[in-house]
């Protein structure tokens, strides 16, 4: 007789008086292909951890965000926001599919201008640029969005030295109801700062102020804060057409909409929870149609959404290290990944779901990563049938921040690979090994010698 | 070790120590290890029996095993 596929045994006491949140728990169904490749046949290529693109989720995803907008105001752009994933490949399929290139670092900038994006589609952001990232910028026509009144005044001095009108924008900041409010960038609206910094470029006249910009927030649930907002930049807009007489192109109404994943102590699912872009789009073209434009003069509308168009699309694979039974009595699950690859663990309570067979008893376990650190725990407490030693997992959602906030910490990271249309994975990232580790550092000469 | 007597163990995993009123889910493999102790079976015969019926090497059955009986001892389902 053959013999049976192995579990190890589980016994789960049951709560009477206190119920689940959730009600009963439905049978855990094994993740074992992600766009028709198993999943063990992609770590048995390419090793495990490994991370996962799904090229149709990306094109799918912002095809359903560029339609939600598209069909509600008649003049959209996105641009794709580089520090949420900044994997060149990614960047290429947004571009493909028409996103120019959101940047907000120097490395950032360069990073578009090879991946083939022309200047004057790609967007500067953030308080760190420097002299010579101004002048690259300049030079290549980009959109410069100001933060602050030290770069205003950098940005006046260059233009005059240079004999060009830098396109720039405004960073506005402001009240939209939901907390934190995110005032630290850009100048505030309700206490007359942006106004003033729009009235120092526009007097100066030796910028051009094309747009204006705003981040209200990551991770936004409440899709009327963006009407809000919307309701604000386009008041601005209005008065400079009014009392300068001057009609700007576009506004940006930055990034922040929710992915579907759910946050740590959230009582609901993040799927049902995260508003869609829709529900937002239908926000931020209402606001701006009813906002007072001349037909003729309606703004650009662009959009920097980072994690909710690329979340879904990446996975990441492990593998069961080994299993533990805590002394307060819970199980342990030990994984090859820890928070260095997962850094979205910090706030997200990520989806995992086993790579194979497995049956209907769960349990309760906390999963922890390989690092010898007491705060890296990838879920406290989350029901899994058993998981052998060897199992393999697949964490969903993770296509956001992750490969672009991960750690080279006690471990190397891993290869990521992207699955194509038809069903190919191709590598578009290597691990790293001890030289890409080593090759910046130098040993003194007096230190290369020991004896022991 | 043996498994005590007022605790009853339906086919769908579901056990209840009747003493007490606490009732417990378990797996397959779980009711097969308590069927065993109703047997009178020793950790070894256990370890056994597993062996002859499930895909597993025998470091990890012990292990397991071991630690399933002190989950059934934690909870007052055998007695030494
Ligand atoms: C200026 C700016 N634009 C866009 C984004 C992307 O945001 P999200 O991933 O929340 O859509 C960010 C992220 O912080 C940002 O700072």
């Amino acid at each position: 007789m053959a013999k049976q596929r192995y579990e190890r045994p589980v016994l789960k006491p049951l709560n009477g008086n206190i119920t689940n949140k959730f009600g009963a728990q439905a049978g855990f169904i094994p993740h074992t292909h992600i766009d028709g490749l198993a999943v063990h046949a992609l770590t048995a290529k390419y090793g495990s951890p490994l991370f996962v693109l799904s090229e149709r989720t990306i094109r799918e995803t912002y095809r359903q965000a560029y339609t939600a907008f598209s069909t509600r105001y008649p003049k959209v752009q996105f641009a794709w926001s580089y520090k949420t994933n900044y994997m060149n490949a990614v960047c290429n399929v947004f571009h493909q599919e028409g996103a120019w290139a959101e940047v907000v670092s120097s490395f950032e900038y360069e990073k578009a201008l090879h991946n083939g994006v022309s200047g004057d589609k790609i967007i500067f952001n953030g308080p760190d640029k420097t002299e010579k990232d101004h002048r690259l910028a300049i030079q290549n026509n980009s959109l410069i969005h100001i933060d602050h009144l030290d770069e205003l005044y950098s940005l006046v001095a260059l233009a005059d030295e240079l004999k060009v009108r830098p396109r720039v924008a405004i960073r506005v900041n402001m009240d939209t109801g939901v907390q934190p409010m995110w005032d630290r960038f850009g100048f505030n609206y309700e206490t007359g700062q942006a106004w003033d910094a729009i009235n120092k470029i526009l007097l100066a006249d030796k910028l051009d102020l094309v747009g204006l910009h705003c981040h209200i927030g990551t991770f936004m649930l409440a899709s009327q804060a963006y009407r809000i907002a919307t309701q604000k930049m386009a008041d601005l807009a209005l008065q400079i057409r009014k009392q300068h007489q001057h009609q700007l192109q576009y506004i940006d109404m930055g990034g922040g909409f929710a992915s579907k994943n759910t946050l740590k102590g959230a009582y609901l699912n993040g799927a049902d929870l995260a508003p869609s872009f829709a529900d937002y789009a239908e926000q931020i073209c209402t606001a701006l149609f009813n906002a007072g434009f001349e037909l003729g003069e309606l703004p650009l509308l662009i959009l920097e959404t980072g994690r909710a168009l690329v979340d879904d699309a990446g996975y990441l694979l492990g593998s069961v290290l080994a299993n533990k039974r805590l002394s307060d009595g819970r199980r342990a699950t030990i994984l090859d990944f820890g928070v260095n690859l997962l850094f979205t663990s910090f706030w997200y309570e990520h989806t995992i779901s086993p790579a194979q067979a497995c049956s209907q008893y769960a349990e309760d376990i906390v999963l922890y990563g390989p690092l010898c650190m007491n705060i890296d725990v990838i879920r406290e407490s989350v029901k899994l049938p058993p998981l052998n030693r060897g199992d393999q997992v697949v964490v969903h959602r993770v296509g956001a921040y992750n490969m672009t906030q991960w750690m080279q910490f006690i471990a190397l990271r891993p290869r990521i690979v992207m699955i194509d249309l038809a069903g190919e994975s191709h590598l578009i990232r290597d691990a790293e090994d001890l030289d890409y580790l080593m090759q910046l550092e130098r040993v003194p000469e007096h230190l290369k010698k020991f004896d022991l | 070790m043996k498994l005590k007597n007022n605790i009853a163990i339906a086919e769908n995993g579901f056990i209840f120590n009747a003493a007490r009123g606490d009732s417990f889910t378990t797996n397959p493999i779980g009711i097969f290890i308590l069927q065993g102790l109703k047997n009178n079976w020793d950790k070894a015969r256990l370890c056994q029996e597993i062996l002859v019926k499930y895909e597993i090497d025998e470091a990890t059955c012990e292990k397991d095993l071991y630690d399933f009986l002190k989950m059934l001892k934690h909870y007052d389902l055998i007695e030494e």
